[in-house]
């Protein structure tokens, strides 16, 4: 599904790594790691499309990325929440899915809000939220999230221990359902999934 | 492709909403700076009938350049801007969402103001009319150039410094068109040709710059 | 296949440097055979005009700067369109190096315009069309200037600086349109260079001494390019071999 060949990323005058390829097939995750300024997230912007590789080649389902139906199939989370001060949780989950052209009701909106732990805070600016509450209302998008390739930049960063485990599940959920996800993580997190890559960036 | 144009425009004209002391300053800016213009030359009306054409168009072209690098600064800080990127359209269409979306909050008011301060000038009641048209049909193609110049100096050191630089002299026929169709009107030759001429840049620039930007904020965000 | 392969070498930093290197000694001596044989016409040869005295001499430095002005952001641009299209990284670098001489010509042509129009209108400066639009593509040059100068990152410099050049080309004629609109509303006809008779041998000095500037402006341009090459490529070997060399014959 997901195929990278001979990536090479130079940023600034560093070459941060150089012939990196993977493969990474339906039920799939990938886990990133090295040390800080190794390349992750350099490695998931070029995963996204967002970063030209210096050479090589991404391809999803043997289609080069630089195409409108692979962002259809996508779904990053960056480190930074994208979401709205001034609006409130369930105005940003509503109008993020209707940015991304995803049908979202505002039920399942509420729902997922519940199930992160903000019920009760739907219709709360983001402004008054705390930085973790912040960080979940980012991380609801995903509980009704349908589409088959995740990019996380670091999930579990700021989560507390109960939503590192509910985090935990509905990954291991999404790669149950034949969803494939690709991630940077600085804590080991054990997701329970069929198969689990590892990819070590020095 | 209008339902993503039309869910940018709600997006963004909620958020203006919210915010609505950024819109309402940039609307005293410009009623200051014009304001400011009979101070600085003395009330002589037939003067001030004279000026008030290039006046009113010198301060809308700053009132605009205001408000412009905010009009993607925001939501590149917090991760929007990527998610746009993201979504499965071109995000060309997204950006002309924020180009309509940032001319009813900056561009739209201004228009609306303008014949009252067109008054303080001593312009005639036709004047006044070709006035507020011309500053409706031509604030568009300033909000579509100006989007151009937001996505080139995003996240720059000096960014509206800078924003000021690229864009005002790529203003300069909107200038001229839109304070030549008062002028004309006021020494009596008729204003329609400039104003057909305004009309044209503002499609030709809602035509040609969200793609342009679009392909700068790509630029930006590698 | 052959021909890209070598297209690409060509392009490529480390061959382009020593390639630049022995051309620009012979772009500077065509630029000076140029510039004394142009002002040896201009100068001397051309007769005095009966209405404007030996004064209008100043047009064979004015006309050549305005043309080399506007053509030197044409050729910008074309490297922009290039660099953007094919992602060479030459192509930013040439632009980039460019852009300073650009700006020099539209100045000298503002500034020997105004030293012109002391005797010819009694005013230094006077808002005629070309001018005007001369003083306009100068604040273009500065813009794209201060934007390259602006960002950090020499790739992301070279493109939006790309961008920011095509965006100037197509303005262009709509803003030289503009302000000529502009002036004849506002103004009586302006003096005009055109209209009156061009004698054989001032077109003469003036296309000399445009070779010139031409000349000159590829030499400095190929002499920018160099530092520029020099400054980004610091890290790689070719650079250090290549200043390890220099260093070697000065020791």
């Amino acid at each position: 599904m997901l195929e990278a060949d001979n990536l090479e990323c130079v940023r600034g005058e560093r070459r941060l790594f150089a012939g990196l390829g993977f493969k990474l097939e339906a039920g799939e995750l990938l886990y990133l790691q090295g040390k800080n300024g190794a390349g992750k997230t350099s490695l998931l912007r070029m995963l996204i499309g967002l970063l030209p590789p210096e050479n090589g080649e991404i391809r999803w389902k043997g289609q080069s990325i630089k195409s409108d139906e692979f962002r259809a199939d996508l779904c990053y989370l960056g480190h930074l929440n994208a979401i709205k001060e001034e609006l409130t949780p369930l105005e940003n989950l509503l109008a993020a899915a209707r940015l991304a052209d995803e049908d979202l009701s505002e039920d399942d909106a509420i729902d997922a809000l519940e199930q992160v732990g903000l019920a009760g805070r739907e219709d709360l600016a983001c402004k008054y939220l705390s930085q973790g509450q912040k960080r979940r209302v980012a991380l609801a998008r995903l509980v009704k999230e349908k589409r088959p390739l995740w990019i996380l930049d670091e999930p579990f960063v700021a989560l507390d221990v109960a939503a590192v485990d509910w985090l935990a599940g509905i990954i291991s959920g999404h790669l149950q359902r034949g969803g494939l996800a690709v991630m940077t993580t600085h804590q080991l997190v054990s997701i329970p999934a069929g198969t689990v890559r590892e990819l070590r960036l020095s | 492709m209008l339902k993503i144009i039309t869910a940018v425009i709600g997006r963004d004209l909620k958020l203006a909403m919210r915010r609505q002391a950024d819109i309402v300053s940039a609307l005293f800016f410009f009623v200051i700076v014009v304001s400011l213009f009979p101070l600085g030359v003395g009330p002589e009306p037939d003067l001030l009938r004279k000026l008030a054409p290039g006046v009113l168009w010198v301060a809308a072209l700053l009132a605009t350049m205001l408000s412009l690098p905010r009009l993607f600064a925001d939501d590149h800080r917090d991760g929007t801007l990527e998610q746009l990127a993201l979504a499965p359209h071109p995000l060309g269409l997204v950006v002309t969402g924020k180009v309509i979306a940032h001319w009813l909050v900056s561009g739209l008011p201004l228009a609306l103001i303008a014949p009252v301060l067109g008054i303080q000038f001593d312009l005639s009641a036709d004047a006044l009319l070709v006035l507020t048209f011309a500053i409706l049909i031509g604030t568009p193609a300033l909000s579509g150039i100006g989007a151009i110049g937001a996505a080139l100096t995003l996240g720059l050191r000096g960014g509206g410094v800078l924003l000021s630089l690229l864009v005002l002299p790529l203003y300069i026929p909107v200038l001229i068109f839109g304070a030549g169709a008062v002028d004309a009107t006021v020494t009596g030759l008729g204003g329609e040709g400039h104003l057909s001429l305004l009309a044209a840049l503002t499609f030709a620039s809602l035509g040609f710059a969200p793609w342009a930007s679009a392909a700068a904020l790509k630029i930006a965000l590698e | 296949m052959k021909d890209r392969f070598n297209l690409y070498r060509f392009a490529s930093p480390a061959t382009f440097y020593p390639f630049a290197g022995t051309l620009i000694p012979y772009f500077v001596a065509v630029s000076v055979v140029f510039g004394l044989a142009g002002l040896w016409l201009g100068m001397l040869v051309a007769p005095t005009d009966f209405q404007q005295g030996e004064g209008y001499r100043i047009i064979f430095i004015h006309v050549p700067a305005s043309w080399m002005s506007m053509f030197i952001y044409l050729v910008m641009a074309g490297w922009a369109a290039i660099g953007l299209a094919f992602n060479t990284r030459l192509s930013g670098m040439m632009a980039q190096a460019l852009a300073p001489t650009g700006a020099l010509m539209a100045f000298l042509s503002l500034l020997t315009g105004a030293l012109w129009g002391k005797p010819m209108w009694g005013a230094w400066w006077v808002w005629d069309a070309r001018l005007t639009s001369e003083l306009i593509l100068l604040f273009l040059y500065i813009g794209y200037m201060a934007l390259t100068a602006a960002i950090d990152d020499p790739r992301r410099a070279d493109k939006a600086g790309g961008l920011l050049l095509l965006v100037g080309v197509v303005n262009i004629p709509i803003i030289y349109f503009s302000v000529k609109w502009w002036n004849t509303l506002h103004q009586g006809s302006s003096v005009n260079l055109a209209k009156s008779s061009m004698a054989t041998t001032m077109l003469w000095g003036m296309l000399l001494m445009a070779m010139c500037f031409w000349m000159y402006s590829i030499a400095v341009a190929l002499m920018r390019v160099r530092t520029i090459m020099l400054e980004r490529e610091r890290h790689t070997d070719w650079v250090k071999a290549e200043l390890l060399g220099k260093a070697g014959e000065e020791k």
